[in-house]
């Protein structure tokens, strides 16, 4: 790169060298998803060769049926990881939004109370950890390790045991199925989870604050310099973070009709797994909503070609998980390594 | 008694008696600033003057405990960066402080986007970004991603995002202190459009010919008090040096002959360092070179001809995979810069931020690390010990504030290339390999630190220079390797027949006249 500099044919970068260099940034961009997408085919693929019924469609809505709560926790940490962050308290927020519902839901309380409580306990607790992260300059890892054992503490403390959850609503919404053709069907959540996908996805891409989003991601000091809203952004996005764990909580509980303390243990690793598995980058800036999605569903179809096999402990799951977690973070060091060395000065 | 240029016409911008006060420290004090619609202001002064300190009172960053601002006649108060901005107040940065991962469109336009019921309407975000770009005559791909492009490039997209806001005033510090020369004018072509443009644009610079080049007035600064207002016809360059640092002209032409009168003086016994064919694949061609005690040999040639490869593999930060290093006579491999400082040889890097300073630490702590390092960390340096030591060192280099508990990122630039040359001067190398230390500092530390490094010769230690500026490699040098395409091209003897043209010749690789 620093050749370049003294060299006179190299007319600053601007000219025909530019649109070269476009395509392949652009290209280089879409690599981390581009890959998901294909190893979420080779997988299937894997699936449908080696056992009988792996082909039914059942089979790929079961994924959305059982990580519907995953989905929505990893939208919101898809948000706090593009600034660069990371949300660790996302698994106890879950366990703590479940504990409560069904507590509350056991002492009489109506379910119209009960959800938006739920909702906003988990939201509050996003935002004043984002408020200590930006006010105080805490460490994003820090400060969400204190909000995951306050969460999982709180939790604890309502109730140690498993309670079961009898609420009508409740009950109702669990066993409600959207059916379609040869008698597949999906769970209410899945809807669920698919708007939230769709909202953030377009308050990503076509919102000033999604915008802002990357550019604290990309350079925070840059974007405070450049006037945009900084604080009232990065404190929102551990917000939004709180939000959609609780929402994950309540739909946790819709799917497993009871509160728990110790749900969600370790959710919060998966979140982060299936964020960076879809291609977003960890240090910030870089990434879509798409690839999330991708992510979860790759962490759902491992988890059912073990169950297909039957053979395999369930905690191949996780040594999967780790081996392909490796190789997404080394993927993007290469992808942004290259890109570095390209566009260097 | 301060200095004023006659003005005509009604400044778009007058700063007076400003006073600012940090604690235990008079940043400013007293301090004018007059600017015309239309008008290049170069805003100078040494490192530590007050200029960051006045940018920053201008764009709100800071809060000024004295002293007026008025815009368009209009009393002003500015609570932070943004209301300057939309007071029409606009700052490029030395460092480009956009975002290299969004598009070249979105970084102009971050925070203005055309919207429509809340939603970004690209199109017109990406046409109003061409727009922009081409009032200042660049025609860019503007959905491609910032980082793309070179730093010009970066740098004049900064620009166009700063006029966006309906820029009156543009602050431009250290514009150029990272681009080459081709990439200087296409920045002065954009300046003096915008200038065109009746827009009233500061510029903040440490290269003299470029402030002489493109600004009409200037306003200097020394020791945080205003030292005058001139128009730059009407200052010859050498006053305006004498006057930033505030000693007179007969002292600053010393300092200039002082090394070259020692030239002669060198005996070539036997040589400390030899390097006879020593390379490194994709690094360095093989090179042969002897360095002796007490001799200051430079070293020459543009960006990227392998000036600091070469310096690296003499430290054992890269290694060799050709040739041989003889130390006294001795041939020896450098395994690492462990063992190239155990044999007395030191290297103040280029990249004083990222390898050299540690920004956190006081400059006590800093000067002591490779001191420390040398002897292990079992073997700790007593603290009375440590103080002698680097209390000596901050008063031979005159660093300043003298204060040892400072931390180092509170320093200027040039005190922190001080702080890092102690650094390794206190482990009293034989061979001190100094790569650019004069970079990015004002031209008194510039001064100190090359009068430093011919003393160091002086007292028989040996010295490699590296750097960029020819007239500082001719000044100081004994001796001068010349290199070109990561190749030593030319080893010459600096004698008075020497000078920069014949030296340009080799570097831009034309037939040595000889």
């Amino acid at each position: 790169m620093t050749e370049t500099k003294g060299d006179p044919d190299i007319d600053l970068g601007a000219q025909p060298s530019s649109n070269t260099g476009r395509t392949r940034s652009l290209n280089r961009r879409h690599v981390p998803v581009l890959a998901t997408l294909s190893l979420l085919a080779f997988m299937y693929g894997l699936g449908v060769i080696n056992y009988e019924g792996f082909d039914h469609p059942q089979v790929v809505l079961n994924v959305f049926v059982d990580n519907a709560f995953l989905l929505v926790v990893a939208v919101g940490m898809t948000f706090v990881i593009l600034t660069g962050g990371i949300d660790l308290s996302v698994g106890a927020v879950v366990a703590l939004t479940t504990t409560l519902a069904a507590t509350l839901l056991e002492a009489g309380w109506p379910a119209g109370v009960v959800l938006p409580l739920a909702l906003l306990l988990g939201t509050g607790l996003g935002l004043s950890m984002g408020a200590v992260i930006h006010y105080f300059k805490v460490e994003p890892f820090i400060a969400t390790l204190a909000g995951m054992f306050l969460a999982r503490g709180l939790a604890l403390l309502i109730d140690r045991n498993s309670i079961p959850i009898t609420n009508e609503f409740w009950v109702s919404v669990a066993q409600q199925r959207i059916r379609f053709d040869r008698g597949v069907f999906i769970s209410s959540s899945v809807i669920l989870a698919l708007v939230v996908v769709l909202i953030a996805a377009i308050v990503l891409t076509w919102t000033r604050f999604g915008r802002c989003v990357y550019a604290i991601g990309g350079n925070a000091d840059s974007a405070l310099l450049m006037g945009l809203p900084v604080a009232r952004t990065r404190i929102a996005v551990y917000g939004i973070s709180g939000f959609c764990a609780s929402l994950g909580g309540v739909i946790y509980s819709f799917y497993t009709l009871s509160g728990y303390s110790l749900h969600g243990n370790g959710l919060e690793l998966d979140a982060i797994a299936a964020v960076v598995i879809g291609g977003v980058l960890l240090a910030g800036g870089s990434g879509y909503l798409f690839g999330t999605v991708l992510g979860v569903l790759v962490l759902g179809l491992i988890q059912t070609i073990i169950t297909f096999e039957g053979t395999l402990s369930s905690w191949w799951t996780r040594i999967v998980v780790g081996a392909l977690l490796f190789a997404f973070i080394v993927l993007q060091r290469v992808v942004t390594g290259v890109s570095a060395v390209r566009s260097g000065p | 008694m301060v200095e004023q240029s006659p003005v005509t016409g009604v400044p778009v911008l007058e700063m007076s008696g400003i006073r600012k006060v940090f604690p235990g420290v008079v940043a400013l004090d007293g301090v004018d600033l007059r600017l015309q619609p239309g008008e290049v202001h170069a805003l100078m002064g040494e490192n530590g003057a007050g200029k960051s300190t006045l940018i920053k009172v201008l764009t709100g960053v800071y809060d000024i405990d004295g002293g007026q601002i008025r815009l368009a006649g209009q009393d002003v108060h500015f609570s932070g960066p943004l209301p300057a901005q939309q007071a029409g107040i606009s700052t490029v940065y030395q460092e480009v402080n956009l975002c290299a991962n969004l598009s070249v469109a979105e970084n102009i336009l971050l925070g203005r986007e055309p919207r429509q019921f809340g939603r970004i309407r690209w199109g017109q975000t990406r046409r109003r970004a061409r727009e922009l770009l081409q009032r200042l005559d660049l025609d860019l791909d503007v959905s491609a991603p910032l980082g793309a492009y070179s730093l010009a490039i970066q740098q004049m997209v900064a620009i166009a995002r700063a006029v966006d806001i309906d820029a009156k005033v543009l602050i431009l510090d250290e514009p150029t202190s990272s681009l080459d020369a081709s990439e200087v004018a296409q920045l002065f072509a954009v300046i003096r459009r915008l200038k065109a443009q009746g827009v009233a644009i500061v510029f903040v610079s440490h290269f003299l010919d470029q402030v002489y080049e493109i600004a009409d007035r200037m306003t200097v600064l020394r020791n945080g008090r205003l030292v005058g207002e001139y128009r730059t016809a009407e200052l010859p360059q050498m006053e305006l040096v004498a006057k930033m640092i505030g000693k007179d002209l007969a002292t600053l032409e010393d300092l200039e002959q002082q090394p070259r009168e020692t030239t002669a003086r060198i005996e070539r016994g036997e040589a400390l360092v030899q390097a006879e064919d020593l390379g490194r694949k994709g690094g360095i061609e093989p090179f042969g070179l002897s360095i002796h005690p007490g001799e200051i040999v430079g070293l020459a040639g543009l960006l990227g001809s392998g000036r600091t490869e070469l310096a690296r593999l003499l430290f054992g930060a890269d290694r060799a995979d050709e040739g041989r290093l003889k130390v006294d006579g001795k041939a020896v491999t450098l395994r690492s810069p462990r063992a190239a400082m155990n044999r007395g040889i030191a290297f103040s890097s280029e990249n004083r931020r990222t390898e050299g300073i540690v920004g956190d630490l006081s400059v006590r702590e800093n000067i002591i690390l490779a001191l420390q390092a040398s002897r292990g960390w079992m073997r700790p340096i007593s603290r009375r010990r440590a103080d002698e030591l680097v209390g000596k060192y901050v008063k031979a280099l005159d660093i300043r504030p003298a204060d040892p508990d400072r931390r180092v990122r509170d320093l200027s630039g040039g005190n922190q290339q001080k702080v890092l040359l102690a650094r390794w001067l206190i482990t009293e190398p034989r061979l001190f390999i100094v790569d650019e230390p004069t970079r990015g500092i004002d031209v008194g530390a510039k001064a100190e630190i090359q009068r430093l490094v011919a003393e160091l010769a002086d007292g028989g230690m040996a010295v490699l220079f590296v750097s960029a500026e020819l007239e500082e490699v001719l000044r100081l040098s004994h001796k001068i390797e010349i290199l070109r395409d990561r190749r030593l091209v030319e080893e010459l003897e600096n004698t008075e027949a020497v000078d920069a043209d014949r030296i340009m010749q080799t570097i831009a690789g034309g037939q040595s006249p000889s």
